[in-house]
């Protein structure tokens, strides 16, 4: 199987504002996609409807040659597909471990919820995989402090390592870096990766630092007006004079040259 | 897993068990009713903890009491379990198909709508001649598999029969609130969106917790109409529904012992406010109200839970 997911013709219109069309491609395995564009360029919108949060108008998504067109979010999430949001989703009153058990024992359990009822949720093994995941994402010191409490930053990674806790084979994480200060944002995102990269899940992620893009991405998908204007590697994707007229703007051209020199 | 608090469970329930002849005859008519509401009370707990209030519970109450008064009407079916049986099923079945509709509301809304719904059967029974309409009708005396005991012997059997049913609800409520379903719930009431990005679904596990609650005041009722020989349209009314909302602010949603404790406080007040004030005792239960929610905003329950809390720290 050379592609995880395949999208054909993609197209998402809300009455008479089209947010999203024409958009076909295809992602291998384990390919890190950084995803680009102005607000309201439809990013959003394409992560929602790959996720089943949103229905599309038109058009085919198929993950592992499955048809998931307009499945509801937690089918889509039983196949395999999960993400993050650019607000952190996470259970606020709970500890960082009961987020992740709960999460865990979602994953483990059934689709019946009579199963759900019959099974305790804190149960070695679901202990055993919060802890995993906590370890993986770097926030051991955070274990028992309550959500609620949790930096920008630890909320970021908790809301990310919930989305893991599933295994799943394809991971969008909407705008990861949003909310967090510019110092923090290489070391959060060095964690993220590697951490993704460990259990081997492709990555589609929605960036607005250039400088992320270029650091992490192995491809970019530049979104103008609802469709994908450009695609390929990131130093052809920035160089290229549309994506730096309707996107990243003169600030992508000082963020190109820092970027050849992580390159 | 025997617990300390299964231990202290055990205890309270022997301790009651064995008494029971010995006290007075009011005080354990009054237990028998404060434990058979009790059960109502903890489907509400299990509702409460995901952040649902329904204003409407006395909807299952009445249908788990009329159960049982019609099988005693129209059958010639006595036995005290098999119409149990009956009477929860029938609550489950009308949890089930009225949750279908309910599990979708939230707030304010599920409130409402679960107070609409026991309206309903309100204004059914009431316009039912043949069912009594506001006076109700008798229940008849149910035999505990073909025990037939007659007067205190009966209250003492149906007062015993309402403790070991409580001691097994107290049990399964518990194994519940560990369970996936049921440790969801504050997950529930905190952020659905990202439940169902986890791949589970919010309305079922609403629905599974509505059919529970269903099911537990069903069998709450048909106690109740065992206890009280008789069925009105009242046990349908919005103040019933009313009543059990504030005993479960009364008990708190910390742990199952807090239903029983809180409902037979609730009982006992009501019964010594009556006598004090016969005119006016509403006055003295709001005024419990009103000092629970100042002092004890989560209940009698979190007295127990802070007593627990401090004992390990003593004992390092």
């Amino acid at each position: 199987m050379s592609t995880i997911l395949a999208v054909r013709d993609l197209e998402k219109a809300f009455g008479s504002v089209v947010a999203a069309r024409n958009i076909s491609l295809d992602i291998p395995p384990q390919q890190t996609v950084g995803i680009i564009g102005a607000n309201g360029a439809g990013k959003t919108t394409f992560v929602n409807m790959i996720t089943g949060h949103i229905e599309p108008s038109k058009g085919s998504i198929h993950f592992e040659d499955k048809d998931i067109t307009g499945l509801p979010s937690r089918t889509i999430a039983r196949l395999g597909i999960s993400r993050s949001f650019q607000v952190a989703q996470i259970f606020a009153s709970l500890t960082v471990h009961e987020n992740l058990c709960a999460a865990a024992a979602i994953a483990r359990s059934k689709v019946g919820i009579l199963a759900c009822a019959l099974r305790p949720l804190h149960s070695p093994r679901t202990i055993d995989d919060a802890d995993a995941v906590i370890e993986l994402f770097q926030i051991v010191r955070y274990r028992d402090a309550p959500a609620a409490s949790l930096p920008q930053g630890a909320r970021k990674l908790l809301d990310i390592a919930m989305a893991v806790s599933g295994w799943p084979r394809l991971l969008l994480l909407d705008e990861p870096t949003s909310g967090i200060s510019i110092e923090e944002k290489f070391g959060i995102m060095d964690v993220v990766m590697s951490a993704l990269k460990s259990r081997k899940i492709t990555i589609l992620f929605v960036e607005h630092d250039m400088e992320i893009v270029a650091r992490f991405a192995d491809r970019v998908l530049a979104f103008y007006d609802g469709t994908v204007i450009a695609d390929g590697t990131p130093t052809a994707v920035l160089a290229d004079p549309q994506v730096q007229a309707f996107i990243s703007g003169t600030k992508a051209k000082s963020g190109l040259q820092r970027s050849a020199v992580h390159a | 897993m025997w617990s300390r608090t299964h231990f202290s469970g055990a205890l309270a329930f022997l301790a009651a068990a064995v008494t029971a002849p010995a006290l007075p005859a009011w005080l354990v008519s009054l237990a028998t009713i404060a434990f058979a509401n009790a059960f109502v009370v903890l489907g509400l707990v299990i509702l409460w903890r995901a952040g649902l209030v329904p204003f409407g519970q006395a909807l299952f109450y009445a249908i788990g009491a009329y159960s049982v008064a019609l099988i005693g009407r129209y059958t010639g079916l006595r036995d005290a379990f098999l119409m149990l049986a009956v009477a929860a099923a029938s609550a489950g079945i009308v949890a089930f198909l009225g949750g279908y509709l309910l599990a979708r509301y939230r707030d304010i809304f599920f409130a409402m709508l679960s107070l609409a719904m026991s309206m309903i059967l309100y204004g059914v029974l009431v316009k039912t001649q043949t069912l009594g309409s506001t006076d109700g009708f008798h229940v008849e005396t149910p035999t505990f598999l073909g025990y037939a005991p007659r007067g205190q012997a009966l209250n003492l059997a149906i007062f015993w029969l309402v403790l070991g049913l409580s001691a097994v609800a107290a049990l399964l409520v518990r194994l519940y609130f560990r369970s996936v379903a049921g440790m969801l719930a504050v997950p529930v009431r905190d952020n659905e969106i990202r439940l169902e990005f986890l791949g589970i679904s919010v309305t079922r596990l609403i629905h599974l917790k509505l059919v529970i609650s269903g099911v537990l005041a069903g069998t709450g009722g048909a106690l109740a109409a065992f206890a009280i020989a008789h069925v009105d349209p009242n046990m349908a009314y919005w103040t019933t529904s009313g009543g059990f909302v504030f005993v479960t602010i009364l008990a708190g949603t910390s742990s199952v012992a807090a239903a029983f404790v809180g409902s037979f406080v609730f009982e006992l007040v009501r019964s010594i406010a009556v006598d004090i004030l016969p005119g006016a005792w509403q006055i003295i239960l709001g005024s419990v109200l009103l000092l629970t929610i100042l002092f004890l905003p989560e209940g009698l329950g979190s007295v127990f839970s802070r007593f627990k809390r401090r004992t390990p720290v003593v004992a390092p």
